[in-house]
């Protein structure tokens, strides 16, 4: 592996044990994060994305258990931490950006107090006052106009916009080394999406963080991102840099979902669907998931679980129309099935 | 309106710190006026300052001392020397009734602040973590819950002994499951927000996140909750003074004097009436302003 390696998950599984039975969320979620690069995660609703980045901060609630796996984080395993050295790497570390910022800010603390308590949750020592006034500067970084006075509002008081850039300070301002965004524009205006991105982008590479975006839009990833993890029902199907992932898909399901973004060149075409459902996660995984939906499905795919081909360095797939194209991926120990404790 | 144009001016620390205080004037002075359009919580308040204002200046507002005796002026009915009269060993009951008003408070304080901040904990904590230690938080306030509140009351005090002290335990001990159970089930709704998955991403302990985050969120029920509780509380104490389980005697409290007053009953009704008066009145008066509390707390009404 590169020596700029940050983070790198390998062959997480993840169950929760509902009333309803037991949901495989995660079945084999393998990728890596290097330094300073950025990481899209895409894959539809449902498929595990947000499931990974909370297990990565191991926030996964009962009735959630990370099954195995691994999580390294420089170099330690991040599975293997005790209860306090965890917390000490959340926020501090790594940190999380959700979705929706009107309902992840506290609504009844002030926003600049909320971007303080990052800091001062991991420095003791440090003041109220001082922890403000880094807050404060963070904000002002951020392009938040006249910051010292939206500092002292409240949520409800900002907009969508404003309220992503205050959660971005929040997560940033302690310079994390790793920062998950899960889907941190789905929920703003396109026309306040790129402005986040930019900024995000922006102040990134001045911090040298990296990013573990989280995202089903396929053109933000296309913008911000180096490389590129598709996932299907709990599994990373495809991985690679996104240039290669993106103009030459190689799993039949990147290459469908490559198809179903509408062209804006040509009106009469009509829309593109994958057909059929996505699978129920109640059933255990023995072979492809993808294999009834697929247009090159072979007899194989519906009785044996594909390994991850590794097509060239910087491209690999699970898929067996790639069988003999390239070695399987890592060590070969980990596609065998794991005794569930 | 004012606070929008507001925005357009370029920042300066006194516009802020103004705005901020005009915010809070409009607060209070909504406030006012949801307290005054409420006759009855009007007139609960009015009780409530008249009983601490009688508390504070009792020495003042007393004609004699509440614990000499003069056994040769016993059972007088009211006068205009003794407002109340006196009781069967000669005390002046009015000045009982002012120096009640001192025991009364000192007792409904002294359990909403015990029993609250317990009650507040328990809940949280069970909330927060759920599973097994909800479990047995709540099943333990269950065996609380399962006695009326005076019964159980009574138990604590027999068993710890009469006394002033011992009673405000006793009643603590019986009040605390009812503000576990509202904090905990503020708790629950709180507890499953983004928000809070936010600070915990961010590496807060538990600790932080109930203090910090779940504990402000739940203090506005149990402060209506509380201030519905008080007339309770002091009926409660009156109760246990009246069974002799409560404070003792030659102490002035209402309860007790009720007691004392039993055998007099049917020739010298001013005995038990005119203490259980105040009682009546006092409770009243929690019970009319813990109504109005609840409305000027809920945002919807404004």
């Amino acid at each position: 592996m590169a020596a700029d390696l940050l983070l790198s998950v390998k062959d997480l599984k993840v169950y929760f044990y509902t009333l309803r039975g037991l949901v495989h969320a995660l079945e084999r979620v393998s990728f890596y994060v290097n330094r300073q690069e950025t990481l899209g995660l895409a894959g539809e609703t449902g498929c595990g994305k947000s499931v990974t980045a909370r297990s990565i901060l191991r926030l996964i609630d009962p009735p959630g258990r990370i099954m195995s796996g691994n999580i390294f984080f420089e170099g330690r395993d991040l599975l293997a931490l005790n209860k306090a050295e965890m917390r000490h790497i959340r926020g501090s570390q790594i940190s999380m950006i959700m979705q929706e910022p009107k309902i992840s800010l506290n609504p009844v603390i002030r926003v600049g107090d909320q971007v303080a308590e990052t800091l001062l949750v991991h420095d003791r020592s440090l003041n109220r006052r001082s922890a403000r006034k880094q807050a404060v500067d963070m904000l002002a970084q951020l392009g938040i106009p006249d910051a010292t006075r939206i500092s002292r509002r409240y949520a409800h008081e900002l907009s969508g916009g404003m309220g992503q850039r205050v959660m971005i300070a929040m997560m940033l301002v302690t310079r994390p080394k790793l920062l998950i965004a899960d889907e941190p524009t789905s929920a703003l205006d396109v026309s306040v999406q790129g402005q986040i991105l930019e900024l995000m982008q922006k102040l990134t590479k001045d911090i040298g963080t990296s990013v573990l975006m989280i995202t089903h839009d396929l053109a933000v990833m296309a913008q911000t991102c180096d490389w590129v993890a598709v996932m299907y029902a709990g599994d990373v199907i495809e991985m690679g840099l996104v240039r290669d992932v993106l103009k030459h898909p190689q799993h039949p399901y990147t290459q469908d979902l490559l198809k179903t973004i509408p062209d804006k060149g040509n009106p009469n075409e009509p829309l593109y669907s994958i057909k059929g459902n996505v699978p129920s996660l109640l059933e255990p995984w023995t072979n492809c998931r993808y294999a009834p939906r697929c247009n090159y499905v072979m007899d194989r795919c519906k009785r044996e679980i594909p390994p991850r081909y590794v097509l060239n360095k910087s491209h690999q797939v699970a898929c067996f129309l790639y069988e003999g194209q390239g070695e399987i991926e890592m060590d070969k120990e980990c596609f065998k099935e794991t005794a569930s404790p | 309106m004012r606070t929008l144009l507001n925005v357009t001016k370029t920042f300066d620390k006194k516009a802020a710190r103004s705005q901020r205080w005009d915010a809070r004037k409009r607060y209070l002075k909504d406030s006012y006026i949801l307290w005054r359009r409420n006759r009855l919580m009007v007139a609960g308040t009015l009780i409530i300052v008249f009983l601490i204002l009688v508390a504070a200046f009792a020495p003042l507002l007393a004609t004699h001392d509440p614990y000499e005796q003069i056994l040769h002026n016993r059972l007088e009915p009211p006068s205009i020397q003794q407002y109340f009269g006196t009781d069967n060993l000669g005390r002046d009951i009015y000045s009982r009734v002012i120096y009640g008003a001192r025991v009364t408070l000192f007792i409904a304080i002294l359990v909403a602040a015990i029993s609250t901040p317990f009650g507040l904990v328990i809940g949280v904590v069970a909330g927060y973590f759920g599973g097994l230690i909800d479990e047995i938080l709540m099943r333990l306030a269950d065996v609380f819950l399962a006695f009326p509140k005076l019964i159980l009351a009574v138990a604590f005090a027999a068993a710890l002994g009469a006394g002033v002290e011992n009673a405000i335990i006793a009643i603590s001990v019986a009040n605390w499951p009812g503000y576990a159970r509202l904090a905990r089930a503020d708790t629950l709704s709180v507890r499953n927000n983004d928000y809070i998955q936010v600070i915990r991403s961010m590496g807060a302990s538990n600790l932080r996140v109930m203090l910090g985050h779940i504990t402000p969120m739940c203090i506005s029920s149990i402060v209506v909750r509380l201030s519905l509780d008080m007339g309770v509380i002091i009926l409660t104490a009156a109760g246990l003074g009246f069974l002799g389980l409560g404070a003792q005697p030659p102490m002035p409290e209402w309860g007790l004097m009720v007691s004392d007053g039993r055998q007099f009953l049917v020739n010298q009704w001013w005995i038990s009436s005119l203490p259980g008066f105040a009682i009546l009145i006092v409770v009243m008066g929690f019970n009319l302003m813990g109504d109005g509390i609840r409305d000027i707390l809920d945002p919807h009404l404004r």
